[in-house]
């Protein structure tokens, strides 16, 4: 073999990193910084943006052009991002609160079952988001299975509308993102010695009090981990609302792909693109901060 | 385990060299909406050619033009609605094509020769005309069911149960009509008045969507959506929700018209070509019309012979001329605008 | 995932609390019911998605029979095997050298490298077109391909790197005191030591790739309809028992490979996989 590699180590250093670093960059980073460009610029009615420059995008986000153009306060958008930030909270809260006894449960079992449990958290989140969220449409729909056999007890005589709207996003949601709340908790509760449990039941503390003074703060890096796991990626979303929402709600993902497609207003997706980032960003600072701390504790 | 591995590499590979090779074939890509291609018409014309068709679908006017300018340059045939041709026209997005030099150009209704929207017939070959409305499934309804005032304030009966169209091209002319207003309005007061309407709607509405009624029409997740003629019919025959009506409002009724174009830059120029020929042949074009349930733009007399006879007498298509049908027209930018911005605010 | 996690079974039988094993039950039929739903109805004979008639695999046969759906199956395959195996081969090299003592901008590497984790994927999908579109780049086939690299490279780079921080260097000592070059070091000692690490990482590049939807459908061109593409196309026309065909085959695949991953990373024993 007579291929050699470059003695320098920098040059190697740079060669061997440059591939991924080259690709990301351009097809990533330049892109992101690119719209952050055009959220600056007039758009075009048909797509795309016009030369110059204008403001008229990031003003849009928290005034409105009344139709005849006079400039009002309008809290449309910011409402739109709230309610996909309470969306993606109520839905970080219910993963959190079906998650964390699964988690509990899965440390205490002997090692091989634990993990194949583990195994069966993962697998549906490498499942294809889209037949997770159409598989709800069987379960929640008109005469889907929740209705089916309800029906036919007479339980109930008319359709239980649970199809379209924010409770199936948020069970689509919470389906979607959940085996991330559990794994971060279940990798921090595995690292708990469960004979400070046994002392403290031993000391006669009731079970609450364990919890609390003990557990808790000892898997507090887990859980928080998490939350801005499932958070942000629930934040993010696109698919839940718009196959389990009806298009009725929409959430930042979908009004950020209306602008790219039938809305066409390329300038104003970019400023809603930027301040989705932002809120990822702010959320990633808590989970490196989060992250941090946990390494800190191990030690 | 590894051997697995490379097993699957292998067959994946392999998949790749055999698609790479079919890639050398004649090809077109074809950009059409959706549920609006018959599956037969295009095996034949595969067969007849050698031409392999390439099938991706859209939902609205206002999404293929959206993909075209934001550089999807592979397709050979798209199929907008004339408004939108006079835009893409305008625009230098389509190709010119020697249409009236074609050998079934003849087939064409005369009246259809040289549209409007398309006077010297250089770029676009008809495909189906139709009207935009609403229907409602009579089952259980109580109403008239011939004004617009029955989708836009529905009764009780049928609240939260209403599909509309996601798309401001096909809802806010039905607005503008019902509120007795200009059609292309630039007036800010009457698209207040459009936004109202839209809004006090909103809480009846289910879902807003243009491709699900059928299904959701069919489970009978809605009673009213917004439709089409030919769509609505085919809901009727094709998907068992028989008593379906297509409401022709006495306040009046869009009325559009489909073409094929070739989009600049098109891959397969020739083979659209003879897609486009294809397509005006007195049978065939007879075919689409079976299929979709909309009128055909073709000759009444020369596609006679091959034409369901049905579809002559369908309810849908045969409008009271009490009934005043309103042709889209391409409006101003200003308007265009005026429009995406009551619509984006109507769908938060 | 996280498998490497130390077997202290002093654990079991502490804590325990009854109704937990209640609760984790009811999870896991939550977290397969719909699946199993899903499974279940696409053998259904009834032409409605939701009432089971008899036992049928018509749909399979029809599904597959459907020229459209093979398109977007090859459509899919080619893209996730390029994709993968660029990503895969990137990853490694950048693997190779960020394990190799720190330097000076090596946290701003990994932050890069990490970066299409952190950003969310309607962000990455409108950032992307947009660009297209700048640069006059065709959309089509090639412009998924090249997307789908930039967010395989994390996937595929993780379990290498934590694999090679794993991986005993006596070996590679022993290697290069024989006078072997870097190279004969590289090729004979560390990559076949590496090789689950990088099976590991192509299986998850390939995971991602097969079931990316949004990027996909903002960067699609014309013939390039991938199958999550054509699913939800098919989806948006209703629920029809030919949709259930498809992504049971589909949902099988992603658990084929889930599984191997998983075998595959057990055997790296003192690696730390999170996700």
């Amino acid at each position: 073999m007579e291929i050699k590699l470059p003695a320098n180590p920098i040059t190697r250093r740079w060669l061997g990193l440059s591939p991924a670093l080259i690709t990301i960059f351009i097809f990533m980073v330049l892109p992101i910084a690119l719209l952050g460009v055009y959220s600056f610029k007039p758009a075009d009615s048909y797509g795309g943006v016009e030369a110059g420059f204008s403001l008229d995008a990031w003003i849009q986000l928290f005034f409105d052009r009344d139709l005849d153009d006079t400039l009002i306060f309008d809290s449309i958008y910011l409402q739109i991002i709230w309610r996909s930030v309470m969306l993606a909270a109520i839905g970080t809260t219910l993963s959190f609160l079906v998650g964390f006894p699964v988690a509990w449960y899965i440390v205490q079992q002997p090692p091989e079952r634990r993990d194949i449990l583990l195994l069966l958290v993962t697998i549906p989140f490498w499942t294809n988001l889209l037949i997770r969220a159409y598989s709800w449409i069987l379960i929640l729909g008109k005469n889907g299975m929740i209705e089916q056999p309800l029906l036919a007890m007479g339980l109930i005589d008319d359709s239980l509308e649970m199809m379209y709207g924010n409770m199936a996003i948020g069970v689509g949601l919470v389906y979607s993102y959940i085996p991330l709340m559990i794994l971060p908790i279940y990798a921090s509760l595995e690292k708990i010695d469960f004979g400070l449990v046994e002392a403290a039941h031993d000391l006669y503390a009731d079970r609450w009090a364990v919890i609390q003074r003990i557990v808790m703060p000892l898997c507090l890096p887990g859980i928080i981990a998490g939350c801005i796991l499932v958070f942000v990626l629930s934040l993010g979303d696109f698919i839940s609302p718009s196959i389990l929402g009806g298009g009725k709600k929409m959430m930042l993902s979908n009004l950020i792909q209306f602008q790219f497609s039938s809305a066409r207003n390329w300038p104003f997706g970019g400023a809603l693109t930027m301040l989705l980032l932002m809120l990822v960003a702010f959320g990633s600072y808590f989970y490196i901060k989060a992250s941090r701390k946990s390494a800190y504790l191990e030690k | 385990m590894f051997t697995n591995v490379k097993k699957k590499a292998g067959i994946i590979a392999a998949a790749a060299l055999f698609s790479s090779a079919t890639f050398a074939a004649e090809e077109l890509n074809l950009y059409n909406w959706v549920d609006y291609t018959p599956d037969d018409l295009i095996a034949q014309f595969e067969t007849e050619t050698g031409i392999k068709v390439n099938l991706d679908t859209y939902d609205s006017n206002e999404t293929l033009l959206a993909k075209l300018k934001s550089g999807a340059t592979g397709y050979d045939i798209v199929v907008p609605s004339q408004n939108f041709v006079t835009i893409m026209i305008s625009e230098g997005m389509l190709e010119k094509a020697n249409i009236k030099g074609m050998s079934n150009y003849k087939n064409v209704d005369k009246r259809w020769q040289s549209p409007p929207w398309d006077p010297t017939q250089e770029y676009t070959i008809p495909y189906q005309m139709g009207t935009t409305s609403f229907s409602i499934n009579m089952d259980g309804y109580d109403g008239p069911a011939n004004s617009l005032k029955e989708f836009f304030e529905p009764n009780d009966s049928v609240s939260g149960k209403i599909q509309v169209f996601r798309t401001p091209d096909e809802v806010i002319p039905l607005a503008l009509m019902y509120l007795g207003h200009e059609q292309c309005n630039e007036n800010p007061k009457d698209m207040k008045e459009v936004q109202a309407l839209l809004l006090k709607q909103k809480p009846h509405v289910k879902v807003y969507n243009s491709e699900t009624m059928v299904a959701n029409l069919a489970s009978g997740e809605i009673m009213v959506s917004s439709q089409w003629d030919g769509y609505s019919m085919k809901t009727r025959l094709r998907d068992g929700v028989t008593q379906l009506k297509y409401v022709h409002p006495k306040e009046g009724i869009i009325g559009w018209f489909d073409s094929l174009v070739i989009p600049k830059g098109a891959p397969n120029k020739a083979n659209a070509e003879k897609f486009m020929n294809f397509m005006m042949d007195a049978k065939n074009g007879a075919s689409i019309s079976n299929f979709n349930r909309y009128a055909s733009p073709l000759d009444a007399t020369a596609i006679a012979a091959f034409i369901d006879p049905e579809l002559g007498k369908a309810p849908e298509i045969n409008i009271d001329s009490s009934v005043p049908v309103h042709f889209s027209e391409t409006c101003s930018g200003k308007s265009i605008k005026l429009y995406d911005r009551v619509w984006t605010k109507v769908l938060l | 995932m996280a498998s490497n996690i130390g077997r202290s079974s002093s654990n079991t039988n502490k804590g325990r609390i009854p109704w937990l094993k209640w609760w984790a039950c009811i999870f896991f039929v939550y977290l397969y019911g719909p699946i199993a739903v899903l499974i279940a109805f696409s053998f259904n004979d009834n032409r409605i998605a939701q009432v089971w008639t008899e036992f049928s695999t018509k749909w399979y046969v029809k599904a597959f029979s459907n020229e459209a759906i093979q398109n977007a199956i090859i459509n899919s395959l080619i893209v996730a095997a390029v994709a993968t195996v660029c990503a895969t081969l990137f990853a490694t090299m950048a693997a190779l050298i960020l394990s190799k003592g720190m330097f000076k901008g090596q946290t701003l590497c990994l932050g890069i490298i990490s970066l299409p984790l952190l950003v969310p994927e309607i962000a990455t999908a409108v950032a992307t077109l947009s660009f297209f579109a700048a640069i006059n780049f065709p959309l089509g086939l090639t412009s998924i391909i090249v997307a789908h690299i930039v967010f395989c490279i994390p996937f595929a780079f993780m379990p290498i790197r934590a694999r090679l921080a794993g991986m005993d260097e006596t070996l590679q000592e022993a290697g290069r005191d024989l006078y072997a070059n870097d190279i004969k070091v590289l090729w004979h000692i560390v990559l076949p030591q590496l090789k689950p690490g990088i099976f590991a990482g192509g299986i998850l590049a390939f995971i991602i790739s097969i079931d990316d939807f949004i990027i996909s459908l903002m960067v699609a061109g014309a013939g390039a309809t991938t199958l999550p593409l054509y699913i939800y196309g098919m989806i948006r026309l209703g629920v029809s028992p030919e949709i259930n065909a498809v992504s049971t085959v589909l949902f099988l695949v992603s658990l084929t490979l889930v599984a191997t991953y998983w075998f595959i990373s057990k055997k790296n024993e003192g690696s730390n996989y999170v996700h």
